[in-house]
């Protein structure tokens, strides 16, 4: 029998041989505390442990499960909160109270709930990998699929009727060409470190849209895509990973919080029970895998919340779901890593972090994309993680190196949060790489006017990041009215469109067809005081006017649902710039 | 059955290593006695067969290989708790300090206690009024938040929690209980004594329980005073129903003593020497704070810590600001300019505020009337970098309003005294009073209705006794 030797923390050895497979899951002492296998040599073999070690002694064994750190999916995911190795934490507090006990050993699923499931096959079928045998209303907003596991070929033999049955009752049987018969009932486990593969990767190109403005249209993510969100401490990292999780068009939300305060995920609890999605007006949590790792709980398993949500997401991707993860914050997870790797006393590279850093950073990305399945449906993995840099110093490993992996960098700006400009995002800093991926789309869906607009912006923002070295220095007055004037209007683009509020009712989500009314209304007024200041009129006339305010204030005055209510305010500009003597 | 044995392996700083071990498990607690007849405390800190590390609390000046017999408990670090901790003083580990004989033990508990479940987490909504406009208005104390103070060497830190946990308002029905536990790591023995007299002054000190490792107390003691209190706390809030303020400092001590723990261990070195575990290490600590959701009490800290050379991006800040719902930064220019409490404006935070202001909280609009202070407030900081370069009167008309504005709200608002206590309304209005000074096109961030409301220049001009040379009408006239 094999025994702990040594105990260092999170990091467990044996002394000699033993017959462990490398990333095998194990359970430690007598407790049977989860564990992973993560170094074996001649002269020892080195274990992480996902739980606490206190009291934890010598000659406790350890035992082999033959299998990696594996998943049980199926129903009852959704609407679910876990820890990082899938322990539903509701069944642990209803077992263990208040706090959360090492060696709880509780099932990831319920096994005594019943669902109805619905057969799609029917006897005689062949069916192939991944193929949907029956179906069960999850939730009101999810249709889960059973299908057929991974690398499993054959004929229905044998299958229950229509009805209710719980996750461990054997619902069909296949035969596979040798001959053999495999039972199946509702449950799918598959090894967290390995991606589940798919046919083919599809081109990104429809967007990702959260309602927040500074994001769809600046900087849009693409569905499949990836996107890093770093910023120093309360500047409005977690804000925007909540934003997204309630508003995004996703039919699928796996939120992590890797690392990251208690609160937030009871927040998220609380809020997502009531809040109500705006496209099916079902709530939210219906569509939710909420997976908290919070910072007080174990190192070791912050590595693995990362990759259960992953393993989740690309569960449901293969029914033909688009899911979106939100994982706040892969620093914690990168720590993790540099702790254990420290208390191996691997040689590290930057600032401590191991060699390694960079590879597991793109292995996880690489999991994200727009797939075509292996049972020909399409769905797709959208990745955004946070990042919480040293000291909001954007040069450290983490953020440079996820910068390689990720296609859109949405920086978070202190200062701008200093200034309570939220969503904090910088926009010179930040950069999305798939607008021309996604331009076809926007001009189909949107208007043509969209992406015009959008460049309009751009470049008045750039503009006017430039006058500003320059007002530094001397101040606004000496400037000439046009420069003025582009001032004024690059406020109202930065106070009236980039800033929103996500406390308030109607500015939490912007739908897109509002977005572009605003753009359009925005430069309207700038081609029209433009024209006023061409026919010799000064610029101090029109700022006395209240015209700027009302248009800056237009994201709280108009509603979503009454964008006629724009017809006035052209109306307003017109009255206001024909009043000018 | 206790194990004990004789002798010692090793000593290297705070470490000692005893070999031929048998049965110990990890964290247990150990017994260190001395041929003197004295006795040590120490934790079992890694274990490689029969060999194990203990770090010695008590640090190891005065320890041999062979003077010592060490037993081990067979149990993790625990504290024995009941009721009768209120009012009294306790060493960094633990132990009465202050001559009143031992206390009648209710249950033992592990310090270190056990991640708190997200599920039994209640969600801290309840204000709690400090009194102080800084905080109430701006960064917003919740019930059950852990907010620290982030200071720096002579800043006013000690005053301003005293005054907190003086004016607060911690319980707020009838038939609540509340209670102060403080702890002190690595202070001065007088700032030790200034809280326990400001505490007496208060009439508070028999709902206070006390902690004390002081400046010549033992380092390594440190890593456990916080513990020892925040479970103490933990004890009262949710075994006794109690609203428990926590108060840590000094946070940079404990993190010190963490560093010089890690280094003698041989650990990689992080950040500035500190382990790259000190992330974990800090949120063990401050995530204890917070309700459950099946008691009645809370747990709220204060933490203060003091910037190494100012620096917020220094580790200890940098890292507490990651795992704490917010800070209250004190800033030395205001200090400088004679502004008591000298709350930095700009990268102060309350996290919690939102959920816990508005209406049915506070008022309507708390929440716009803060953002427009905060934005205001930073153009303010705009127009001072600008006037240091241009001069102040080259200044457009809008910029001086902004630099008028600057300094009467450093001077009203956040220079309120030490026994002043302001209501959440007064504190409400003379933000708004203040912001009248500007004019109304430069307020963005509320709406018309609260304008209507709330805003009122007359009255502005008049308390403020602004002189005409720069009323807005000159503004106006100026534009025209
Ligand atoms: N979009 C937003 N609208 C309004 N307030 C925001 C927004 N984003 C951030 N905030 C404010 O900033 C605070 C900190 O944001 P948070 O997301 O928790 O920061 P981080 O995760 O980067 O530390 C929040 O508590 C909230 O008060
Ligand atoms: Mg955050």
């Amino acid at each position: 029998m094999n025994e702990i030797h040594a105990i260092n923390g999170p990091v467990v050895k044996i002394k000699g041989k033993t017959d462990f497979q490398i990333l095998e899951m194990v359970f430690v002492g007598t407790k049977k505390l989860l564990g992973e296998v993560i170094s074996i040599s001649e002269q020892e073999t080195v274990i992480q442990v996902y739980e606490s070690t206190s009291g934890l002694r010598p000659g406790e064994p350890v035992i082999n499960t033959g299998e990696p750190i594996s998943l049980d999916l199926g129903p009852g995911l959704i609407r679910n909160i876990f820890d990082g190795i899938e322990r539903p934490l509701q069944s642990i507090a209803e077992r263990s109270g208040n706090y959360i006990v090492p060696g709880t050993d509780v099932k990831s699923l319920d096994e005594e709930k019943g669902w109805d499931v619905t057969f799609t096959c029917k006897i005689g079928d062949v069916l192939t990998s991944n193929q949907v045998f029956a179906t069960i209303q999850e939730t009101d907003l999810v249709l889960h699929k059973l299908m057929i596991p991974q690398g499993l070929n054959g004929e229905v033999v044998k299958m229950k009727k229509d009805g209710k049955y719980t996750i461990r009752d054997i619902l069909i049987e296949i035969k596979d060409k040798l001959g053999n018969i495999h039972k199946l009932d509702m449950v799918q486990r598959w090894p967290i470190k390995t991606a589940r593969p798919f046919l083919d990767r599809k081109t990104l190109s429809i967007p990702l849209i959260s309602g927040q403005r500074v994001i769809d249209t600046l900087f849009p993510i693409a569905k499949g895509g990836t996107a890093a969100v770093p910023g120093g401490f309360g500047t409005g990292k977690t804000m925007m990973q909540h934003q997204f999780a309630k508003w995004c068009d996703a039919d699928i939300i796996v939120y992590i919080g890797c690392g990251e305060r208690g609160n937030e995920m009871t927040q998220t609890l609380e809020e997502f029970k009531d809040l109500i999605d705006p496209k099916s007006g079902k709530p939210l949590i219906d569509r939710t895998i909420l997976i908290a790792n919070t910072s007080n709980m174990p190192v070791a398993a912050r590595e693995a919340s990362i990759y259960t949500g992953i393993t989740m997401a690309e569960y449901y991707r293969d029914m033909g779901y688009h899911v979106a993860i939100m994982a706040d914050s892969t620093s914690r997870w990168a720590e993790a890593l540099r702790e254990i790797s420290g208390r191996l006393e691997e040689m590290p590279a930057e600032e401590g972090f191991p060699a390694y850093l960079p590879s597991r950073l793109s292995q996880f990305y690489e999991r994200a994309g727009y797939v075509e399945n292996i049972n020909h449906t399409e769905g797709s993995v959208s990745i955004i993680g946070a990042i919480s840099p040293q000291g909001a110093d954007f040069s450290e490993p983490v953020t440079q190196n996820t910068k390689r992996f990720v296609r859109c960098f949405w920086a978070l700006d202190k200062e701008l949060a200093y200034m309570r400009h939220y969503a904090a995002i910088n926009w010179t800093q930040s950069y999305s790489e798939y607008i021309s991926d996604l331009a076809k789309w926007y001009n189909k869906n949107v208007g043509v006017a969209f992406l015009q607009d959008r460049q309009r912006f751009v470049s008045i923002l750039a503009e006017e990041n430039k006058l500003m070295e320059i007002v530094k220095l001397i101040g606004k007055d000496v400037l000439p009215d046009d420069q003025k004037l582009l001032l004024e209007i690059a406020r109202v683009i930065r106070v009236g469109y980039l800033q929103q509020n996500a406390f308030h009712k109607d500015d939490t989500y912007v739908p897109l067809p509002k977005q572009l009314k605003m753009m359009e209304i925005i430069l309207y007024l700038y081609r029209g005081a433009q024209s006023i200041l061409t026919q010799g009129k000064a610029f101090s006339l029109l700022a006395q006017t209240n015209i700027f305010e009302k248009i800056i204030k237009i994201k709280y005055d108009i509603p979503n649902d009454h964008l006629e209510m724009f017809d006035d305010y052209y109306k307003l500009v017109d009255d206001t710039l024909r009043s000018i003597k | 059955m206790d194990l004990q044995y004789i002798g010692l392996k090793e000593i290297n700083g705070p470490l000692i290593f005893i070999d031929n071990v048998k049965d110990i498990g990890f964290e247990e607690v150990v017994e260190i006695r001395m041929n003197n007849g004295e006795t040590r405390h120490g934790r079992v800190v890694e274990i490689q067969g029969d060999l194990a590390a203990v770090l010695v609390f008590e640090g190891t000046k005065g320890l041999s290989l062979n003077n010592t017999t060490v037993k081990f408990l067979g149990h993790p670090m625990e504290i024995g708790l009941s009721q009768e901790v209120m009012g009294r003083m306790f060493s960094g580990l633990g132990k009465p300090i202050d001559g009143l004989g031992p206390i009648y033990v209710d249950q033992f508990f592990d310090i270190n206690g056990l991640p708190l479940n997200p599920v039994s987490r209640k969600y801290p909504r309840n204000y709690i009024n400090t009194g102080i406009s800084s905080i109430d208005g701006l960064t917003t104390l919740i019930r059950g938040q852990k907010l620290p103070i982030f200071s720096g060497a002579g800043l006013p830190h000690n005053e301003l929690a005293v005054q907190i946990v003086r004016q607060a308002q911690i319980a707020d029905k009838e038939g609540e209980s509340f209670g102060v536990v403080f702890a002190a790591m690595g202070v001065k023995n007088d700032v030790a004594d200034y809280f326990k007299r400001s505490f007496e002054e208060a009439g508070v000190l028999e709902k206070v329980v006390m902690f004390l490792n002081l400046s010549n107390d033992p380092i390594i003691e440190r890593l456990i005073t916080p513990r020892a209190a925040l479970t103490t706390a933990e004890y009262l809030a949710y075994h006794h129903n109690m609203h428990i303020l926590v108060v840590l400092t000094d946070m940079t001590s404990y993190c010190e003593a963490l560093r010089e723990f890690s280094s003698s261990k041989g650990e990689i070195p992080g950040r500035k020497g500190y382990p790259g575990y000190l992330y974990s290490e800090l949120a063990s600590l401050y995530e204890r704070a917070g309700i459950v959701e099946n008691a009645t009490g809370s747990v709220t800290q204060i933490p203060i810590l003091t910037m190494p050379n100012d620096d917020i991006t220094h580790p200890i800040p940098d890292l507490t600001g990651y795992i704490t719902e917010g800070q209250i930064v004190l800033d030395r220019d205001l200090h400088q300019k004679g502004v008591y409490p000298p709350v930095g404006v700009l990268p102060s935070l309350s996290r919690l505020m939102k959920d816990g202001i508005g209406e049915g909280y506070t008022r309507e609009d708390h929440q716009g009337l803060m953002n427009q202070l905060y934005a205001s407030y930073a153009k303010v900081m705009d127009a001072r970098s600008l006037a240091s370069v241009i001069g102040e009167d080259e200044l457009s008309a809008v910029d001086k309003k902004y630099i008028q504005f600057g300094t009467l709200f450093e001077k009203h608002y956040l220079s309120q005294g030490y026994s002043r206590s302001r209501s959440i309304e007064e504190t409400l209005n003379l933000g708004w009073e203040l912001l009248s000074v500007l004019p109304k096109s430069e307020l963005d961030r509320v709406d018309e209705e609260m304008l209507n409301t709330y805003f009122d220049q007359d009255k502005a001009n008049k308390d403020f006794k602004i002189s005409d040379r720069v009323k807005i009408q000159d503004v106006k006239q100026e534009a025209k």
